[in-house]
């Protein structure tokens, strides 16, 4: 176990929260920040250089498959939080569609256990909007509330009727905060779909599915939205026509909030040329004028977070044909790196905007108090400290049970040295401490 | 020539003249008394057939025999295939075995580009599920030179299913990049709407396009019922698109009826129309063979003229 008294030294510390980013010592003991400042003495602390580095509140997702209960050939909850850690994640948020569903309290309760067990980041699961996962009976939204849960999500699938939904976000108002997160994707649009619909589509011989999938049921739900008054969030915004339905709904004042995954930052649908499994994901990656709208969307704040979509599976699963493959990359470790590599570096996107879409502002809508910043006296310690200039390549074996990838090969250029969990490293060095 | 052959772009219009013109000196091994050449003798092809297809297997199988290969079939149904080994096993069991090409015709899309993935031999693409069918396109185009001379500024009409047609896209790619004017027609919801990106045209009025067609290429209508979900019904499918005798009319002199196979007699073709003169579909048939022979050929590089009666190609 790692030392709980640490001073963090002249490193770059970006608190997007606080709007912070200076050169400054951070000190942690017992779990807290008990000082930030220039020139500390950290007197007995052992010290963590931090020249040339960035350190910042740890990263937090809030979208991950864990896969436990039920898949953990795939993925367990110490696996994936260790591949948490290993990115710079302190809190997760693992969806509910395990087996069994997270569907009601005792689920919830079972994989908090196993997460306290591990110990790796602090686990804030997903509860089910519906019983099953089926689309028409709610689920325990009250009770799940009761015991902690945030967020409701039925993702990897959407609801399926505009009623179901419009009930479900105005249940979920009688409870504090609670958030309704939508998989937003028509499935008869979609059916039998591979990736996007389009001329790539049309070549490859791939059944698409067009953006329309998703646009519909955005605009559905932030109709909903604004019907009930319902706290709604998108998960993963794919398209450019959804970028720009949010960007309304939040100008209209609605209680809307919307994530963005590294690979549609990253990746376009003719990357599929070569059928790499990996790559196949859902909602499908789309069109170069789609991920630049996503890139401008998260830049200007229309979309919120960056979120993961974690998704681990099997080797055999994926070293399959194509259309029975199932779709998913993995995301945890590359995510922070990605977004220096390609949003960062060129420009898009600023390096403290970044941060905060990756930490303050999902931590916010998962309200998860403790992590996010800000970095003060009294707070929580869990923190990131990254070396923003280091090149690798992303290349398996990965710290996740899995090792599907969509980033594999690819070269990216800044790497966790120390992840901080409640002021304990669960990263050192680069390696994990245990 | 590429070292596959998993779709139309993996060839140049100079590989399509080479294959073509290969085709051309082995489609006489096929009128000897002994149709066999020693140009692959000692090689190993295996034909791993995920899909039913015995016209394409028997074609590459009898293509490989001539060619004096040792042919393997391995077919889905009653193999390791249908006890659930994945493609990959089942490619590297072929590789083990010293496949120096495998012939692979699946129901997944991109499945022939996997397997290059897993395999040091030569892939060659039968058809896999609803991208790409290059041997059939090349048989197709070997056709349509042979009885009308050229492919450049040839007029093809490709009608019926396009969206779910591996056929239409092989041909379509090849076609364009021979210089020829390609023209899909078929219901909307069957034409693929990017296809103009392509180089072809694009339109729904079969009876419109008919007097400006060299070729009338029919593709085979599927009638299962997840199909019919794009057009009303078999009859008006029919009606719309069908190639009756009236429709036969509007077609210039000397023009080609061509269909890939299997027809649906009735439904994209009448049943008299399939037997008229001007219908090429058996020379189809026959021309696949050689053309299949060239190709196995050059991807595994046998030496031309072993023997001496590969002609000169």
């Amino acid at each position: 176990m790692a030392s709980p008294d640490l001073l963090f030294r002249g490193a770059r510390v970006i608190d997007p929260r606080a709007g912070r980013d200076e050169v400054a010592d951070v000190h942690v003991r017992d779990g807290i920040v008990v000082d930030v400042g220039s020139g500390l003495d950290g007197a007995s602390a052992e010290i963590v250089e931090g020249d040339g580095l960035v350190l910042t509140p740890g990263l937090v997702d809030i979208h991950t498959h864990l896969r436990e209960p039920g898949f953990e050939q795939k993925e367990t909850i110490e696996t994936g939080t260790r591949a948490a850690a290993a990115g710079g994640y302190t809190a997760v948020a693992p969806m509910a569609n395990t087996d069994p569903v997270a569907d009601d309290a005792s689920v919830i309760a079972e994989v908090r256990a196993a997460a306290a067990r591990a110990g790796l980041a602090d686990v804030f699961p997903v509860g089910a909007i519906t019983k099953g996962l089926e689309g028409e009976v709610l689920a325990e939204i009250g009770e799940m509330a009761a015991a902690g849960v945030r967020v409701f999500s039925d993702d990897g699938r959407c609801v399926p009727t505009a009623r179901t939904l419009r009930n479900a976000l105005t249940y979920a108002r009688a409870f504090d905060d609670v958030v309704i997160a939508e998989h937003c994707e028509d499935a008869s649009l979609s059916r039998g779909q591979q990736m996007h619909e389009g001329i790539s589509s049309s070549s490859l011989g791939l059944a698409g599915q067009p953006g329309a999938a998703e646009d519909a049921i955005v605009y559905r739900d932030i109709e909903l939205a604004r019907l009930t008054g319902g706290r709604l969030h998108i998960c993963h915004v794919s398209s450019a026509r959804s970028v720009e339905l949010v960007r309304r709904a939040k100008a209209d004042g609605l209680r809307i909030s919307a994530e963005v995954t590294p690979h549609h930052l990253v990746f376009i649908d003719e990357d599929l040329r070569t059928y790499d499994t990996n790559k196949k994901v859902n909602p499908p990656l789309r069109t170069e004028a789609d991920r630049d709208a996503l890139r401008e969307g998260l830049a200007d704040g229309t979309i919120d977070a960056i979120a993961t979509d974690h998704a681990p599976h099997a080797v055999e699963e994926k070293e399959a044909e194509f259309d029975r493959a199932p779709p998913g990359t993995i995301g945890l470790e590359t995510a922070l790196a990605v977004a220096l590599t390609d949003l960062v570096a060129p420009g898009l996107v600023s390096l403290p905007r970044a941060l905060e879409s990756l930490s303050s502002a999902p931590a916010l809508i998962l309200g998860a108090r403790d992590h996010g910043g800000p970095i003060e006296v009294g707070r929580p310690a869990n923190l990131v400290l990254f070396d923003p200039e280091e090149r690798w390549t992303a290349e398996p074996p990965f710290v996740s049970r899995s090792r599907n990838s969509a980033f594999i090969g690819r070269e990216l250029r800044g790497r966790v040295r120390s992840t901080v969990l409640h002021g304990e490293l669960t990263i050192a060095e680069g390696k994990a401490t245990r | 020539m590429n070292e596959h052959l998993l779709s139309m772009h993996d060839v140049t219009a100079d590989d399509v003249i080479r294959i073509l013109d290969t085709a051309e000196s082995f489609r006489e091994v096929g009128t000897r008394v002994i149709k066999k050449v020693p140009a692959l003798r000692g090689r190993t092809v295996v034909n791993l057939f995920y899909e039913n297809s015995t016209r394409t297997r028997i074609s590459f199988e009898l293509a490989a025999k001539r060619l004096s290969a040792d042919v393997i079939n391995f077919s889905s149904g009653g193999s390791s295939v249908s006890k659930g080994e994945s493609l990959k096993d089942t490619a590297l069991t072929l590789q083990a075995m010293g496949a120096d090409a495998i012939v692979i015709r699946h129901s997944s899309s991109g499945s022939p580009f996997q397997l290059t993935r897993w395999v040091r031999g030569h892939v060659l693409n039968a058809g896999d599920g609803t991208h790409e069918h290059p041997t059939q396109a090349l048989l197709d185009l070997y056709t349509m030179r042979e009885r009308l001379g050229r492919l450049e500024g040839l007029r093809v009409g490709i009608v019926g299913d396009v969206l779910h047609s591996r056929v239409a896209r092989s041909l379509s790619f090849g076609l364009v990049k021979m210089g020829a004017d390609v023209t899909l027609v078929g219901p909307a919801t069957l034409i693929p709407p990017d296809a103009p990106q392509w180089g072809v045209q694009v339109s729904y009025d079969l009876d419109e396009v008919l007097s400006k067609l060299d070729v009338c290429y029919l593709l085979r209508v599927q009638t299962e019922r997840q199909r019919l979900e794009y057009f009303p019904s078999v009859r008006e499918y029919a009606r719309l698109f069908g190639l009756n005798r009236s429709r036969v009319r509007l077609l210039p002199e000397g023009s080609l009826i061509m269909h890939p196979g299997p027809m649906n007699r009735g439904v994209e073709i009448d049943s008299d129309v399939a037997d008229l003169p001007q219908s090429v579909i058996e020379d189809q048939v026959t021309n696949g063979i050689a053309v299949r022979m060239a190709l196995l050929y050059l991807l595994l590089g046998g030496r031309h003229g072993d023997g001496g009666e590969a002609g000169d190609g």
